[in-house]
């Protein structure tokens, strides 16, 4: 599809996914090319289907940008033990909605995309693992794989469709309302049947993942963009947006937009584009204050610095944040920063799975205190102490949860000082005084404890 | 109070448990299927699925209590989740959540007298998009407004 407005190309949308009517059923999907990706890769070896993922430049859409099919070719070729796939959609990072797109639009193409990661890292099963709140999107996702069973694309019916040696099962997990299972390693655990603690790293997935065997996990938006590179080739994607990044992304924008919803645009797209010519602006033409470029827990842009930002993984380090899900969320002028922040902060007390003292002990400190501004019972100090705990959160845990708690507390504050100065005052009058132990079991009045 | 699995949701559990090497994998699904049949996640629920998956009663509580969709008392016929999470925040949320206790007249984890609705607020549903959004049971409202909000739970009513 192109956006045309006026006489204008915008810019070119729906390159990987794109947007046919009934895609999501298996008969329309196979008069589009459906399932010949899976044949072509099936053609070659393993390994030349590693080296074609890793030729297009394809890194991972879940966060952290990882290189593909470089993680393809961390999993061991000659071992005697099963190999699993993992396939991401827990999808709990607040303003990322991009992929229940794929599940309701595209199954199909996530599935063949299983299908040949699973060929290319030797797996015969592979689990789905999907968010519990999306019980009804399950439904369309199940529904398309008992289609796939019934026509011998998954399961051991493959052998006789594809002629080959090859199948793969596939299976959906059913998450129970965890952000914290979107953490690979507490995914495996989750899937496993535990609570979804994250691991230590070492050692990786790739060596020792789901039940001590050899493990991938990939993003549902990553998945999916596999068989587009072995259909059209590792060049054809690697020529679309920045070369450092290529491909397409799934930008979902929420907030304060006209046209919010989700959007497949050529990485490298300006920010500003999105929000002004996709999304058709703020309401009220209202000044943007500021602007979350890829969910929650990345580090928050200024609205007056985003002239020139680029959607992509460099063009964002640059610019002081980080791509993410690609969950923009944009907030007008009146937006109350404090507010969103102390809702921010209280998602990753909430989700804190509580292993790491840091982390379980650092974000209800964090909530506590943005309480307090939240509430103008604040002071200047209180926005250094801010920092300071984030600070002492960041890198000490185990999984990335800490520093997704650390960043926007530490970014924002730091980038809006001017903001967070009008929220606190010079000196305050708490109601109970400020002090860091428990006073849940005393008798003594307050008054009269004093610390000399 | 005892508990027993029906037999059909006996099938669901062993099928759920052919989806993996393992039978304790299964512990989520067969809580699922609980709450289906129970209506919420009981000692001798966990006990039951305990047994059938051949592990620890303590493991099965500590997957229960670690996950928020597993109720541990009863629910209302309609359990309602008001996501108040930054992008329903900034499209009013937090008000749909006051609307709603209002009209309902319970707070947060309390059931209506006829046991129809239930109120819990959560965090972000993955509905950012259609913000801001409830959830009954697992179907999403998305793009509320009060008023759509107040048809939303007349309609529910009627529905009983």
């Amino acid at each position: 599809m192109i956006l045309e407005k006026k006489d204008e190309i915008i810019m070119e949308l729906n390159i990987v996914l794109p947007k046919i009517k009934d895609l999501h059923k298996i008969d329309v999907y196979i008069k589009n090319d459906g399932y010949q990706a899976i044949k072509k890769a099936l053609a070659m070896s393993p390994d030349d289907v590693i080296e074609e993922v890793k030729k297009s430049g394809l890194r991972g859409r879940g966060g952290a940008c990882f290189p593909t099919g470089l993680k393809w070719s961390f999993m061991p070729k000659n071992d005697n033990k099963p190999h699993y796939l993992c396939v991401n959609g827990d999808e709990s990072e607040p303003g990322s909605f991009k992929d229940r797109q794929i599940f309701e639009y595209n199954p199909h193409q996530m599935i063949e995309g299983i299908l040949i990661a699973c060929y290319a890292i030797r797996a015969n099963t592979a689990y789905i693992y999907i968010r519990g709140e999306y019980h009804n999107w399950i439904q369309m996702v199940q529904k398309a794989l008992d289609d796939a069973y019934e026509r011998g694309y998954v399961g051991e019916k493959m052998k006789e469709t594809f002629g080959t040696d090859f199948y793969c099962n596939i299976y959906i997990h059913k998450g129970a309302g965890a952000y914290i299972c979107g953490e690979e390693s507490a995914q495996m655990n989750s899937i496993e049947g535990k609570r979804g603690y994250p691991r230590v790293k070492p050692p990786f997935p790739a060596q020792n993942g789901l039940w001590g065997n050899p493990t991938t996990i990939n993003n549902v938006e990553t998945i999916t963009n596999v068989p587009a590179i072995i259909k059209n080739g590792a060049e054809w994607f690697a020529k679309i947006g920045e070369p450092t990044h290529p491909g397409t992304l799934l930008i979902g924008v929420s907030g304060h937009v006209n046209r919010p919803g989700v959007y497949e645009v050529p990485t490298g797209t300006l920010l500003t584009d999105i929000i002004y010519k996709l999304c058709d602006g703020v309401p009220n033409n209202k000044k943007i204050k500021c602007v979350i470029p890829g969910g929650s827990s990345m580090p928050p842009l200024r609205g007056d610095q985003l002239e020139g930002v680029k959607m992509d993984a460099e063009s964002l380090k640059k610019a002081g944040s980080a791509i993410g899900t690609g969950g923009v969320m944009v907030m007008d002028e009146d937006t109350d920063l404090s507010k969103v922040l102390l809702r921010i902060t209280h998602f990753y007390h909430h989700e804190s799975c509580g292993q790491c003292t840091p982390c379980r002990e650092g974000t209800g400190w964090l909530e506590k205190v943005l309480k307090r501004v939240a509430n103008r019972k604040a002071t200047s100090k209180d926005l250094n102490l801010l920092v300071d705990i984030a600070q002492n959160i960041e890198g000490r845990t185990i999984c990335a949860l800490g520093d997704a708690a650390a960043w926007p507390v530490k970014f924002m504050i730091q980038r809006f000082r001017d903001e967070f100065e009008k929220y606190v005052n010079e000196s305050v009058e708490l109601e109970y005084p400020n002090k860091v132990h428990s006073m849940r079991n005393t008798k003594i009045p307050l008054s009269h404890l004093i610390i000399k | 109070m005892e508990f027993k699995f029906t037999e059909d949701n006996i099938k669901r559990i062993e099928k759920s448990i052919s989806k993996y090497p393992e039978k304790k994998a299964a512990v989520m699904d067969a809580l699922y299927v609980a709450q289906e049949q129970n209506g919420y996640i009981t000692n001798e629920v966990m006990e039951e699925i305990a047994k059938i998956l051949e592990m620890p009663v303590s493991d099965v509580y500590g997957v229960a209590t670690f996950y928020t969709m597993y109720h541990k008392k009863p629910v209302g016929k309609y359990h309602l989740q008001v996501c108040t999470n930054v992008s329903c925040m900034l499209k009013g949320g937090m008000e749909l959540l006051k609307q709603l206790k209002d009209e309902l007249g319970i707070e947060e984890s309390e059931v209506t007298s006829d046991g129809l609705f239930s109120i819990e607020e959560v965090e972000c549903m993955g509905a950012c998009g259609g913000a801001p959004m409830i959830s009954a049971n697992y179907d999403y409202y998305e793009n509320l407004t009060p008023e759509k909000l107040r048809n939303l739970i007349n309609d529910l009513r009627k529905k009983g």
